[in-house]
């Protein structure tokens, strides 16, 4: 019995390494953002074609492109999603391993929010509200040109205007897009708020990464790993707090969370499609210019994605929460799918 | 009256209450697990019962000739479209309705998966074609979520994902007996979906029966075949010493570094594919291989040296006498170690994390080698989805996960009455 077991075993693995010559469902990687709308088109695509369903990993956008640029070949990835472009170094590893043409697709925005419970008051912070309060070194609040340790226990401490209530904010871990996005967009524009910490960026540009980048770590920023569902749980559990999410999980849990108002506008969807909400940024995935024709689908699946019917104005991506982008930017990235626009950095 | 007597007497009162206490303590523990795995079963069972009933609904189709090219035949029938032939039929329900939105709204109270359930139901019978027909339809996942009662209609109506057009018709279609409750079979034979309603975990049963045949396939011989030799034939020296720690440290090793090892070697030395229960099966089976081992070993010592010595005596080889004797009593005990390392195994998402089983994949895999996710791994992705619908086939899927290892453990338990032998 074991004879034959093990020669069973033998022959799977010599079927295994012929049928790993023909993959023919499409691989995709990359960013769990972008993971809940690339799945609705990898799923629609699957039932109105003939070609299998995409298989979709969701590995974090600095994961997929690194998958993602380790080489040509049928066991590289396909496609990778991303919550922010490309990185000049990740290009270059790209072109380092033979992956030297990649189209780029935008494929709209998502908004970051900072949410809190309906049984909270709902809070208007400003940008520079919110860095002073999350941020572990802060200008002195005696107006000298130096940074203490963030002494702001409370909003009100930060902003006499806002409610007495205890910091503590829930948000996603530094391997996060996520948080990429709210360090670029809501702490570096709330730190150069304070002038002499703007002009430290020209001069040293090191110490003032450290000063708008670097959260603090006194219990008032509180990491939640990368399920916002969890977070979306802890907020309705405790009213005084915060968290920071995407916009589709506000969009489904609007009976229980609501958006925080950002220099003055809410979080909701025509807010964020005109560009009026500060804290957006744009979705895109990556293609792979060398395994189109070697795997099946990819140039459908891609048209797919870029169909108005998916990604346009009323396409079915914006039930799921997706921001479209305005006609001519998608004209644009259509052209590009089209014409398989190499990407050039 | 003597000295000891008198000290023992003064004593005993204490020690009959710190054996009380003792007893307290043991109790209070078993009471506080009870509880927190109460706890669990409750709140696992009221979150997921729902889920194994779904909503439908009854809608008058028009699937007279004229919506298939003039005839029926399986060809045009496959060749329909569905989806208008659906949005035609809800409209005619309801023709007050007019304006995009109000229409799209009204679209999405049905299944954007009901036009490929109404093409398979008409090329199975194609009489039900010819004329406007009643079909029962799958309805969209935030009506099952109304009709379950978890979105409450007396909330502001920016506040709902359900609006109160959309609450008006499904209120008008229950008064007309349109809405019904059925048993969830979608649950039980689709694969994954991003649709709640349409998302089932026969692809994760699959995916998982595959990786644990492959796991067992593979670790149950070796590690068998290792553990007579380590027990019955291997000389007793410094390397089998070694190699017996080093097998006893691997058992506590944590599993997410067997799934590195597999990423290593299974794919990228060997070039297997990605996202297959082959190498989950593979990776697995290094995982177990310690477990199986442990046990296997356990239960040959357990067999008595007379047996042994017997079979010797009356003429057998030290193989006859393995093959023959040892092994067929010892079998019960090793088979007890490898169902609970199966368990295990069925259990774990770590290491099928990097060998890129937790993925999406809506195809329901048909071998070892078609791209498939585990259960673990599909109540994992469930349960960091953003639908509401999502929250109760997480639980639901961790019910049917509870289930399978409630009958393995059970199994387990049987076996061990039957086939052990006391000496």
């Amino acid at each position: 019995m074991r004879k034959s077991a093990t020669s069973l075993l033998a022959l799977g693995l010599l079927t295994a390494a012929g049928v790993a010559e023909a993959r023919d469902n499409i691989m995709i990687v990359g960013s769990s953002t972008v993971y809940p709308f690339a799945t609705v088109v990898a799923e629609n695509f699957g039932k109105t074609t003939d070609y299998k369903t995409p298989i979709i990993e969701s590995t974090g956008s600095g994961g997929g492109m690194k998958l993602f640029c380790s080489g040509v070949g049928e066991q590289h990835p396909d496609v990778t999603n991303a919550s922010r472009r490309i990185k000049k170094s990740e290009f270059d590893q790209c072109q380092e391993n033979g992956v030297t043409d990649i189209i780029e697709v935008k494929v709209g925005y998502d908004g970051i929010v900072l949410g809190s419970s309906k049984e909270a008051e709902q809070l208007s912070v400003t940008r520079r509200d919110i860095y002073l309060a999350l941020a572990k070194e802060v200008p002195n609040p005696d107006g000298s040109e130096s940074l203490v340790a963030n002494p702001y226990m409370t909003w009100a401490d930060v902003n006499a205007d806002l409610p007495a209530i205890k910091i503590e904010v829930l948000g996603p871990p530094p391997t996060s897009g996520t948080r990429d996005a709210f360090t670029e967009l809501v702490m570096e524009t709330g730190c150069d708020t304070t002038e002499w910490v703007e002009a430290m960026a020209k001069s040293d540009k090191d110490a003032w990464k450290a000063a708008c980048h670097t959260v603090r770590e006194d219990g008032a920023y509180i990491e939640a790993g990368e399920n916002d569902n969890l977070i979306i749980q802890k907020l309705q559990e405790n009213p005084d707090a915060l968290g920071i999410f995407g916009f589709s999980f506000l969009d489904q849990n609007a009976d229980v969370i609501q958006g925080a108002l950002i220099d003055g506008v809410a979080p909701e969807f025509d807010l964020i499609a005109d560009g009026s909400y500060p804290v957006s940024r744009p979705l895109y995935f990556y293609v792979k210019t060398a395994h189109i024709g070697t795997i099946p689908g990819i140039e459908e699946y891609m048209a797919a994605f870029t169909d108005d019917a998916a990604f346009g104005d009323e396409g079915y991506l914006t039930d799921k929460g997706l921001i479209p982008m305005a006609a001519e930017e998608r004209q644009q990235f259509q052209a590009a799918v089209q014409n398989k626009t190499s990407l050039a950095m | 009256m003597s000295t000891s007597r008198q000290l023992v007497q003064k004593t005993l009162g204490k020690r009959y209450a710190r054996e009380r206490r003792f007893r307290w303590y043991g109790a209070l523990s078993i009471l506080v697990g009870i509880l927190f795995l109460g706890f669990l079963l409750v709140t696992t069972v009221s979150n997921g019962y729902k889920a194994f009933v779904q909503t439908y609904v009854q809608i008058d189709v028009d699937l007279s000739a004229a919506q298939f090219g003039g005839e029926i035949t399986p060809e045009s029938i496959a060749a329909a479209n569905f989806d208008g032939i659906i949005k035609d039929s809800l409209r005619n329900a309801f023709p007050e309705v007019s304006g995009r939105t109000d229409r799209r709204a009204l679209y999405g109270l049905v299944s954007n998966g009901a036009q490929y359930d109404l093409r398979e139901m008409l090329l199975e019978d194609p009489s039900l074609a010819g004329g406007v027909t009643p079909v029962w339809l799958l309805a969209d996942d935030e009506v099952d979520v109304f009709m379950k009662g978890r979105i409450d209609r007396n909330e502001p109506e920016a506040n709902r994902r359900l609006k109160d057009n959309a609450i008006g018709w499904i209120d008008q279609w229950v008064d007309e007996g349109r809405v019904e409750k059925r048993f969830n079979e979608p649950f039980f034979t689709n694969g994954d979906s991003r649709e709640p309603e349409q998302a089932g975990i026969f692809g994760a049963i699959m995916g998982s029966f595959f990786t644990i045949a492959v796991c067992m396939l593979l670790a149950f011989p070796i590690g068998v075949a290792a553990a007579i030799y380590l027990q019955e034939f291997a000389p007793k020296n410094r390397i089998t010493d070694i190699i017996e720690v080093n097998i006893n440290n691997l058992a506590a090793v944590p599993s997410i570094i067997f799934g590195l090892l597999g990423l290593a070697i299974f794919l990228n030395a060997f070039g297997l594919p990605r996202s297959v229960p082959l190498v989950g099966g593979m990776v697995l089976s290094l995982m177990t291989l310690p477990t199986i081992i442990i046990s296997s070993r356990a239960a040959l010592a357990a067999v008595p040296p007379s047996i042994r010595e017997a079979a010797l005596g009356v003429g057998a080889s030290p193989i006859q006498t393995v093959l023959h004797h040892v092994l067929p009593l010892a079998m019960p005990g090793m088979l007890t170690g490898s169902i609970i390392g199966l368990a295990q195994a069925l259990g774990e998402t770590a290491p099928l994390l990097v060998i890129g089983m937790v993925a999406f994949i809506v195809d329901v895999p048909t071998s070892p080698l078609d791209p498939g996710t585990a259960l673990p791994v599909q109540i994992y992705l469930w349960s960091d989805s953003p639908e509401r619908a999502f929250v109760e086939r997480t639980s639901a899927a961790i019910m049917v996960l509870l289930m399978f290892l409630v009958a393995i453990n059970g199994f387990i338990v049987l076996l061990r009455k039957k086939l052990e032998r006391r000496w």
